[in-house]
């Protein structure tokens, strides 16, 4: 069954100028027990995706969308406060920059205890607190923390990057969620540490079948432990499918240059040989290509480009592109 | 091929204060060695508190070291000659946007740093930093903007642009190379290597980044608590590590 089932999602920014369109027209769906990943540049709106679904985005922003359903129903015509029961009960997020996420006067035990919810609770009252406490012993040490007792007692800046975002995860977890969200996570850590907590993603989408989204720039890390994989780029949808025929065989020129500028995905590629590498850079919000975003950068833009793509699909594999390099359609 | 930069037996230890009479050190860095030729790239790779970045200030001289020797280009190096030998090394933050003044044109602040640091009239400037922008990838209008005109690649080229400015022989790159978004970082690594190839710059590059090391570095040091762990050519040290650590940090990358 589908657990999320986004189309046509278009996040607008309001500016005196107009509207500017940040995300424009994405589809991303997520069958329950699924890894996908999210991989985008900065300003692609990776983000903005993550936080619509939370529902989270200020109120400048104006959130559209032909369907937003969230097991089976749509969270964007619901009442406010009936939508934030449900994502508060299903959904949790883990956010980027752990340190700066969490709340900086509170010990981590208070924080850890807000986030569990007391219907996770049985027993009578007066034994909540101490169900409580054993609760986020368990949480802590379900993450990989071992020394609970010194980390329980201090404040988010004591403890290092990497601790923190296992906090942030004990926390999010906390609630037993259906889908868990990971924006970046592994941009302030280190390699060592990288590893340890992909595993723990994987660890938890195995056990207790949570769909993970994972959002990231670095195509080579989610290769590596997603099923299946959305590409971004400005906030259009350029390629999605799974994840081993995407990196296998990318349809999309963007896809293409963004496989073959890593030097891992090239085993065959001597060192201090140059990379590939588009043309140009990201284009800002304000001055936008019309039609197909990636056009002035692209290596095989034609005249047709200026009209934006319209997703195609071929087995399980969508794309949108005038051209794709499946090498046998040229029109 | 000349050796350009030699380090001996680099030794660092900071103090604390930890009470009211009593002092507590921390080694960050112990009886470091290394070598680096002339267009050649060294790559140091650790964790945090390694003593990657302390290395780099001692060889900028942000800071001084406590013994050991570092000789470039077979003269020894102390903080009193950093006017002579600041053309020599130059650093590149890791964030291009908030090492930048947002107050100054690019164009103004390549002609601080030939003013402080070269004897050339302004004619001469200005021809200077026409060169550099063009040998970067740059226009000429883009002496006339502010960093905030800049998108992030472009940034990174300005930050690079007042390294190269000065003619050096090594240029140092803490992290800079990290946050970049992967078709940026990939423009960015071209442009180095170019760079190498035309002018034999050495890099010594502090990094995180273990698969880009083993495409661009010839050798390669694996910091761990202030000691250096495994040193060598960089495909020797990936496919034989000696220490635990430098294997596990290896493989944490590569599979």
């Amino acid at each position: 069954m589908l657990l999320l089932d986004i189309k046509n999602l278009t996040i607008e920014l309001k500016t005196p100028d107009g509207l500017i369109r940040a995300v424009d027209r994405v589809n991303l769906s997520l069958r329950e027990g699924e890894t996908r990943g999210l991989v985008g540049e900065s300003g692609s709106g990776k983000s903005l995706i993550a936080k619509a679904i939370v529902g989270v985005l200020n109120k400048r922003w104006l959130v559209n969308a032909d369907r937003f359903n969230w097991c089976g129903q749509d969270l964007l015509r619901l009442p406010y406060d009936q939508q934030r029961k449900v994502i508060g009960r299903d959904i949790a997020m883990i956010y980027q920059e752990p340190s700066r996420s969490l709340d900086p006067t509170a010990a981590i035990l208070e924080q850890l205890e807000e986030a569990i919810p007391d219907h996770l609770l049985e027993g009578p009252w007066w034994k909540r607190a101490y169900m409580r406490r054993r609760k986020v012993i368990g949480l802590l040490h379900k993450v990989g923390v071992r020394d609970h007792q010194a980390v329980l007692q201090s404040y988010p800046y004591q403890l290092s990057e990497g601790v923190c975002q296992k906090i942030m995860i004990a926390m999010a977890i906390a609630k037993a969620p259906k889908l868990l969200i990971a924006d970046e996570p592994t941009t302030a850590l280190e390699s060592t540490t990288q590893a340890q907590l992909f595993r723990l993603l994987a660890s938890f989408n195995q056990l207790k079948g949570t769909s993970v989204l994972l959002i990231s720039h670095e195509l080579e890390s989610i290769a590596r432990y997603t099923q299946s994989l959305s590409v971004l780029y400005c906030g259009q949808l350029v390629e999605a499918g799974e994840t081993a025929s995407i990196i296998k065989h990318p349809y999309h020129p963007y896809t293409h240059a963004l496989i073959k500028s890593v030097p891992e995905f090239q085993p065959n590629l001597q060192p201090k040989t140059p990379l590939y590498a588009l043309p140009g850079s990201i284009p800002v919000l304000q001055h936008l290509p019309i039609g197909c975003r990636l056009g002035p950068r692209c290596p095989n833009a034609r005249k047709e480009c200026v009209k934006t793509p319209t997703l195609e699909r071929l087995q399980n594999h969508y794309y949108s592109c005038h051209f794709p390099l499946t090498g046998k359609k040229d029109v | 091929m000349n050796t350009l930069l030699e380090v001996k037996d680099l030794c660092k230890t900071y103090r604390k204060q930890s009470g009211w009479f009593s002092q507590r050190s921390v080694i960050a860095l112990e009886n470091i060695s290394f070598t680096l030729a002339e267009g050649k790239t060294l790559a140091i790779v650790g964790e945090t508190g390694s003593g990657k970045s302390t290395l780099a200030k001692l060889l900028v001289g942000i800071e001084k070291p406590d013994s050991g020797d570092i000789l470039l280009a077979g003269q020894p190096v102390k903080i009193s000659h950093y006017r002579q030998y600041n053309h020599v090394i130059r650093f590149i933050f890791q964030d291009a946007a908030k090492s930048l003044n947002p107050h100054q044109k690019i164009g103004q602040m390549l002609d601080d740093v030939l003013r402080f640091s070269t004897v050339l009239d302004p004619q001469q400037r200005k021809l200077k930093i026409r060169q550099t922008l063009k040998q970067l990838g740059l226009l000429d209008e883009h002496s006339e903007y502010y960093p905030h005109m800049f998108s992030g690649g472009q940034l990174q080229r300005v930050a690079l642009a007042r390294a190269l400015i000065l003619d050096p022989k090594l240029l140092i790159l803490d992290e800079a190379l990290t946050a970049l978004d992967p078709s940026l970082r990939a423009q960015i690594v071209n442009l180095l290597l170019e760079l190498q190839q035309k002018s034999g710059l050495a890099y010594l590059l502090i990094t995180n980044h273990l698969r880009l090391v083993r495409h661009i570095a010839d050798d390669l040091l694996v910091l761990h608590q202030g000691k250096a762990l495994d040193y060598g050519n960089t495909a020797h040290v990936f496919a034989h590590a000696e220490h635990d650590y430098s294997r596990k940090l290896i493989n944490s990358a590569i599979t």
